[in-house]
């Protein structure tokens, strides 16, 4: 490593002000960063620090966000040789998936961290690393089928638009991966729903590909329970298989096992709040029982039972991952669980009763991201009442 | 008495402990200093010129707005240099010890407020809003005295004491002409001092358990409009013993700890001694960069080793600048050496609470305020800490005062910027913020 540290500080000249390279003073800092722990010392205030920074905790979310990328690899290989009825092995589905995610993941890196550098360079600061988990959530929850400009183009938008303009990493007021969902979802809606988003057909890189064997639907289940007809849900998939994951579905979203693997890494290590992640499940199953509880054939997921509600589409993906994102949630400890407990409620609500959309989970987290700090505002109202009438009974 | 569990906090169990409770002599200190940084809220105007002698007692320097309060000297002896920084500003009046060991007479049945003023042993309080030297106009609502040091490594403040705890119920009666309200006590269970006179509060729970401002907002909180005092447990004795004894006594015990240390323990020594005179012999040979630190880690001040002492003149911590140098993509480490609260690296296997050899790293960059609840859970008060931190940076006066800075000091944040992950300077920010808040309420 000690030649390393020699060339990087061969070449650190270059890139400071007044070098030939100084427009790329962010980049080299960037990098020299990720490569070497900076030797900094505590200036003023305490002598000591946690060894936990951002950088830490973002590769932390992004550990905890693995299995679902990697079962995501697996079940898009499945998901592909079973609608071309062909027989593949464990390694050929994996290897399918693979090539399919990859450019996925590139497209979103290149994009997001390219905009973040040529920001972080516009106002000399650090290259922060918000986007590190950003980058890897963008690929789990666009489907699959999702044309790259697309992808490209509504990485952009989110990152400069929703991140950016609102001065980068902790100060943005909407998840960056949602936005960068919802961007797509509302400008192509045809290619990001109905039966033929979620499925990939065609080969990825070069690999696979076939015809589509008959009776093939890819049809996600709640694309299924959306069109059910008569007072009785007749679906192929089972709340179990929703539980394993292996249906059409976003990549990420599809399996319960990998989102709860996942969900443990977060709260074992502390970077998520379990107040957000558990009132999230409550508020989905009161919702999910109160709507099961007025069944109707008229909103016919409202038949689905409340566990279902879960197991089905983006809820847990959403409830892990999306709602804990610490800068767009609410911040106090009241205010994470009626934060948490909106979201649930919101998803099943949006879900059950507005036919227009058969997945509420995306735009619920939305919504509750706009009223974090009116949540907030209350809380901390209570605490400053109090203290005002401490003050005043004195 | 009261029972106060504190559940938040941390305690943190750092290298170098002292496991004697035996306190030797120092070496010589040829030369003491007093530096006016530590006493917050007072501007210095001098009253001793260089070369000028004084003895132990005698003003060097009162408050450029009120002539009253006065910073006396530690030891009788001769002004050697008054070291001046940026725009003249004092940065420590430094005092050659002539030996003699002369120190000032005061008549114990003068008024208790003058006589406090005149020792200069008013500087030694604290008051409640702002964290500075009380203004000797106002009559506090309560004083609270602090009996125990939670601080990383801090040293038992009974055994700071000693035998002066004795003047300690005297001290508690001073204090009690001195305000209309209580004199509250805050103890540990298992160190608890009883018959001081004082009304006594038992606190346990994890640092800042020990803190004035901790202990305040449990028992009774500062409102808007009132003050309070804050001292500890050493400077009430101290107090009583110079109204029993019509001296004041100087003289002090310093820990001396820190994984910097070859045997921490505890030394006799004078207020602003030199650090040479406590460190000689006593730091770890090897070829780290040791960082001298006047105080505990979490809010001492840096010093060379031919630095002076800083108030509140009882711990010395010393410990390594940098561990290791240039760690090759260290926020990907699997090392066990990788010290965090939060269970991302592998230590958490070894146990939060194993002691653990820290160094002055930053260990990453400064950012936004990310992750949410880190400083709450370090801050056993009834305040929304990251709501205030972001009113002070707004420097949001009615937001300020609405979410309680009256009742904070930068102490109180202290394991806060320990913990926090975007690695802001929050006793800095907080200081700053009680001082403009003050210019504007002045």
């Amino acid at each position: 490593m000690k030649s390393l540290r020699k060339f990087m500080d061969k070449i650190k000249p270059h890139f400071q002000e007044g070098g030939k390279l100084s427009k790329l003073e962010s980049v080299f800092d960037g990098m020299e960063t990720f490569l070497f722990t900076p030797n900094t010392t505590s200036r003023s205030g305490v002598h000591i620090h946690d060894s936990n920074d951002m950088k830490r905790t973002m590769i932390t979310v992004v550990v905890a966000l693995l299995p679902c990328l990697l079962f995501a690899m697996y079940n898009i290989g499945f998901q592909h040789f079973k609608a071309i009825g062909t027989d593949a092995t464990f390694w050929q589905m994996f290897l399918y998936g693979l090539l399919a995610m990859l450019p996925v993941i590139v497209v979103s890196y290149v994009v997001g961290l390219g905009i973040e550098f040529i920001g972080a360079q516009i106002h000399h600061k650090e290259i922060q690393e918000g986007f590190l988990v950003t980058g890897i959530l963008i690929p789990l929850i666009v489907p699959i089928n999702t044309p790259l400009w697309m992808t490209a183009v509504a990485t952009a938008f989110a990152v400069i638009f929703a991140k950016e303009i609102f001065g980068g990493t902790g100060m943005n007021i909407f998840n960056v991966a949602l936005i960068t969902r919802a961007f797509l979802f509302f400008a192509y809606p045809s290619k990001m729903s109905g039966d033929a988003a979620f499925v990939k057909l065609d080969s990825a890189l070069g690999y696979g590909g076939g015809n589509v064997v008959d009776g093939f639907s890819g049809a996600t289940p709640l694309g299924e329970v959306a069109i059910n007809v008569g007072d009785k849900l007749t679906l192929d998939t089972t709340t179990m298989d929703a539980f394993i994951g292996l249906i059409p579905g976003s990549p990420g979203e599809t399996s319960m096992i990998a989102i709860l693997i996942g969900a443990a890494i977060l709260l074992f290590t502390g970077i998520a709040s379990w107040r957000v992640m558990l009132s999230v499940f409550v508020g989905g199953l009161a919702m999910g029982a109160l709507a099961h509880g007025f069944a109707t054939p008229t909103y016919p997921a409202s038949m689905l039972d409340p566990v279902a509600q879960l197991c089905f589409g983006g809820f847990a993906f959403a409830a892990v991952f999306m709602a804990t994102d610490p800068v767009t949630g609410a911040r106090t400890k009241i205010g994470q669980y009626i934060y948490g407990f909106l979201i649930g409620v919101f998803a099943i609500l949006i879900r059950v009763y507005n036919g227009g959309y058969p997945e509420g989970a995306m735009l619920a987290v939305l919504l509750m991201n706009a009223f974090a700090p009116l949540i907030d505002y209350c809380v901390v109202q209570v605490n400053i009442n109090r203290r005002m009438k401490r003050a005043k009974s004195q | 008495m009261a029972l106060i569990k504190l559940r938040k906090g941390f305690d943190l169990n750092l290298q170098g402990k002292i496991t004697q409770n035996e306190a030797i002599g120092a070496q010589k200190s040829d030369s003491y200093a007093v530096v006016p940084d530590d006493f917050t809220g007072i501007i210095p105007r001098m009253e001793k010129k260089e070369g000028e002698t004084v003895i132990a007692g005698e003003p060097l320097y009162h408050d450029k707005n009120d002539e009253r309060i006065k910073v006396t000297s530690p030891v009788s002896g001769t002004v050697r240099q008054v070291v001046r920084g940026n725009r003249r500003k004092i940065m420590a009046v430094v005092i050659e010890d002539d030996g003699s060991g002369a120190s000032k007479d005061f008549d114990t049945r003068e008024n208790p407020k003058t006589l406090l003023l005149e020792s200069g042993l008013w500087t030694m309080l604290r008051q409640r809003p702002y964290d500075i030297v009380p203004n000797a106009e106002i009559r506090p609502r309560d004083i609270f005295i602090t009996a125990f040091d939670s601080a990383p490594l801090a040293p038992s403040l009974s055994f700071v004491m000693g035998e002066d705890q004795q003047y300690l119920k005297k001290g508690v009666e001073v204090l009690s002409t001195m305000t209309d309200g209580k004199v509250y006590l805050g103890c540990r269970a298992d160190d608890f001092i009883d018959d001081s006179g004082a009304e006594v509060n038992t606190f346990s729970g994890p640092h800042p358990a020990g803190n004035a401002g901790v202990q305040i907002a449990n028992v009774k909180p500062v409102n808007k409009g009132e003050v309070v005092w804050t001292l500890d447990v050493v400077t009430a004795a101290r107090i009583g013993k110079l109204f029993e004894t019509g001296k004041v006594d100087y003289s002090t015990i310093v820990a001396i700890t820190g994984p910097g240390i070859e045997t921490p323990c505890y030394v006799e020594a004078t207020m602003g001694c030199k650090l040479e005179s406590l460190l000689k012999d006593r730091l770890v040979t090897d070829d780290k960069p040791k960082r001298i630190i006047s105080g505990n880690v979490l809010t001492g001040v840096k010093e060379n080793i031919d630095g002076y002492l800083h108030a509140p003149y009882r711990h010395v911590t010393v410990i390594n600048e940098i561990n290791k140098k240039d760690e090759f993509m260290g926020w990907a480490s699997l090392s066990p050496k990788k010290y965090s609260i939060y269970r991302v690296f592998t230590s958490w296997l070894l146990g939060r609470h194993k002691e653990v050899n820290l160094d002055a790293k930053l260990n990453g960059g400064e950012r936004a305020i990310v992750l949410s609840g880190e400083y709450d859970r370090m801050l056993p008060m009834d305040i929304y800490a990251e709501f205030l931190i972001k009113a002070i940076i707004a420097f949001d006066i009615d937001k300020m005062e609405q979410l309680g800075i009256y009742e904070v000091a930068p102490e109180d944040f202290a394991l806060a910027e320990f913990a926090d992950t975007s690695k802001l300077e929050l006793q800095r920010i907080v200081r700053e913020g009680l001082d403009k808040m003050r210019a504007e309420m002045c």
